[in-house]
């Protein structure tokens, strides 16, 4: 309105609005003095958080190539101290690491093919309004995020199928995820249009080749996110290893690392007395090693996390869309 | 498509003779169709009867004598035995116990923590040092549970470890943390809170960035504090996700962190680190009484369940948003 009737504010606007390229009015009056001690009182609480978050990290990070008795004294807070390689060329000789690493990518690669090409697959069928028995079909996969027979039967069931100490039995049992069908399908209904499919049809697409050259090109940060998810859950698990493999050559890294790291440390820990010289110092050595194996096996997915974040993040905002 | 229908419809209708002949073929051509979605759908249907349902046939062995040869189906039915040997057994009070006190503890403590971070998150002015906080507290998300573990081990060991050392600069004695059972709950939640705080804030981010600014603003106008801002708008804008998240919570009150816990069980620290479901493993596939544990664990699912339909309900009357 005064706009109109004044005509300087058109030369000059009252408030730079823009700034910052946001629409919000800037407190520019009076900075509330309360408001001001929120603020300090809030970036204090997240640096703290930060740090907390930071600092055990970093320490494992350079107690994993300082030397052994300095940290074993407590000389090692802020920098290493008497630097060596020792841990990690420890590592790189051990064969159980390298043969679980394998072991973890196979499993990695294949089951992230199936799980994903299978959720996508489901989830587009069930996302179109036009398939008869969809609601049927979606509860019978909704049943199962509330209740499943148990660990028990799993594992039965697994044995009865013959997959015990197999590939199979690593990638299978846990393949399609009921959370991560819902939000593919979710992200199906929202981008595919219908339109889109009836002019396919028009033009005599089926439903395969639709799927394949239309709405695959179209769901990338999708398929992106999927396949970012299972990588990490893969690279990660554990438990379907242990219960499932009895052939330690078979293990993943996972199961390799529990060996290691928390297995030897649970069988040596209860027995302090006596301790003589050699075995202080291979204990020492044994700690260095641990430090190493924990950095080797969280660096990749470390160095991957700027670059799955952004996915991830649209992941989230997908799944509290549903 | 609502649009177009009635368009195809309403053309024969005009003319009923080759009215038929159309929607035969649209028929054909619907079933057709649909064909090709089942078939799309087909793996993950073959998946969950054979990984899901098939197991869910053979929850009847908590019920039997299961033995390999009968199988699920044929193994003689014992009726509620396995239920009443737990329920007596010595274990049963300590770990159903100990199951609860992890559960409640982790609900008090690692629920809420993760709203705050993203209330205070989103307050942030400098769009920088806000993208730099979620992404730093989201890493540890990343971390396998084994490797958290294998952290808490280093970290906390008695003999060399970070917090034993600061102890002892303190002037303290060191404390053997994984040895001891008092110290089993303190040591899983914070860990929990350190590992997925982070990550349960981004939904909540997610949530807050879709409230209108206009209520901010207007808000700001009528001369509002920030913590006045976050009680009256950002809270009761992220309420219904924060109900949802609860409900999903109590939902898996029971079977979240069973890894953790299975762990980092030491000899030592059972007495507060054996919970329903490290016991099932223990009892079942160590020990191979795979009816006996069965049972255990339709117990540890029904208490969730049961968990789950009444807060559901709570939640419904006091009128607020419900998974269904």
């Amino acid at each position: 309105m005064s706009l109109i009737t004044n005509p300087r504010t058109i030369d000059n606007p009252p408030r730079p609005v823009s700034q910052g390229g946001r629409p919000r009015p800037k407190p520019t009056l009076r900075d509330r003095y309360g408001d001001r001690v929120f603020n300090i009182a809030a970036t204090a609480v997240l640096l703290l958080s930060i740090l907390a978050v930071v600092y055990p990290l970093y320490f494992i990070v350079i107690a994993s190539i300082s030397d052994p008795n300095a940290v074993y004294e407590g000389k090692v807070w802020l920098f290493p101290s008497g630097v060596t390689t020792e841990g990690y060329e420890r590592i790189f000789a051990d064969s159980r690491i390298w043969n679980g690493l394998g072991n973890t990518v196979v499993y990695t690669v294949l089951g992230t093919a199936i799980s994903v090409s299978t959720i996508l697959c489901g989830a587009y069928a069930l996302s179109r309004k036009d398939m008869p028995g969809r609601k049927i079909l979606m509860l019978l996969f909704v049943i199962t995020m509330f209740f499943d027979g148990g660990l028990i039967t799993k594992y039965l069931v697994v044995r009865d199928l013959g997959m015990l100490d197999t590939v199979w039995a690593v990638v299978l049992p846990g393949a399609v995820g009921v959370w991560n069908l819902i939000i593919a399908r979710s992200f199906f209904e929202h981008t595919v249009p219908n339109e889109l499919r009836e002019a396919a049809q028009m033009d005599g697409a089926n439903d395969f080749t639709f799927f394949l050259k239309m709405v695959l090109p179209l769901s990338k940060p999708l398929i992106m996110l999927m396949i970012m998810v299972h990588v990490v859950a893969h690279w990660n698990s554990f438990f379907d290893a242990l219960i499932f493999l009895n052939d330690d050559s078979k293990y993943p890294l996972q199961l390799v690392l529990r060996n290691i790291l928390i297995q030897s440390d649970v069988s040596s820990s209860g027995t302090t007395g006596g301790d003589i010289e050699s075995y202080a110092a291979a204990q020492r050595i044994a700690e260095l090693t641990k430090y190493a194996m924990i950095v080797v096996s969280s660096l990749p997915l470390m160095i991957a996390l700027p670059f799955m974040q952004k996915h991830f993040t649209k992941g989230a905002m997908i799944g509290a869309v549903k | 498509m609502s649009r177009t229908i009635p368009a195809r419809r309403g053309r024969p209708s005009a003319a009923p003779l080759p009215h038929r002949k159309i929607s035969l073929s649209l028929r054909m051509k619907r079933l057709s169709r649909a064909w090709q979605l089942y078939v799309l759908l087909a793996p993950a249907i073959v998946y969950i009867l054979v990984f899901k349902y098939w197991p869910m046939y053979g929850v009847q062995i908590a019920f039997k004598n299961y033995n390999p040869v009968d199988g699920f189906t044929d193994s003689p039915w014992v009726g509620l035995t396995h239920f009443i040997r737990f329920v007596n057994s010595y274990q049963f009070g300590q770990v159903v116990g100990n199951t609860l006190w992890i559960a409640i503890l982790g609900l008090l403590v690692a629920f809420p923590i993760p709203i705050i971070l993203a209330l205070l998150v989103n307050q942030l002015q400098s769009e920088r040092f806000k993208k730099f906080t979620q992404t730093v507290l989201y890493s540890p998300a990343f971390i396998s549970t084994v490797v958290v573990v294998g952290i808490m081990f280093v970290v906390l060991s008695p003999r060399s470890g970070l917090v034993n050392n600061a102890i002892q600069l303190a002037g303290g004695e060191p404390v053997f943390f994984m040895g001891s059972a008092e110290w089993f709950r303190p040591i899983y939640v914070i860990s929990d809170v350190w590992q997925n705080a982070g990550f349960s804030m981004i939904v909540y981010l997610a949530a807050l960035a879709a409230i209108d600014p206009a209520l901010h603003d207007a808000a700001k106008v009528d001369g509002a504090s920030k913590l006045q801002r976050i009680r009256h708008i950002d809270l009761p804008g992220i309420m219904p996700v924060v109900t949802v998240l609860f409900i999903l919570a109590i939902g898996n009150l029971l079977n979240v962190g069973f890894e953790k816990a299975l762990l980092m069980q030491t000899p030592l620290n059972l007495s507060s680190s054996e919970i329903i479901q490290t016991y099932v493993y223990h009892a079942g596939l160590q020990q191979a009484q795979f009816s006996y544990s069965a049972a255990i664990g339709l117990f540890n699912s029904l208490l969730n369940l049961a968990l789950l339909l009444f807060f559901n309900t709570v939640a419904r009357r006091a009128n607020q948003a419900t998974l269904w």
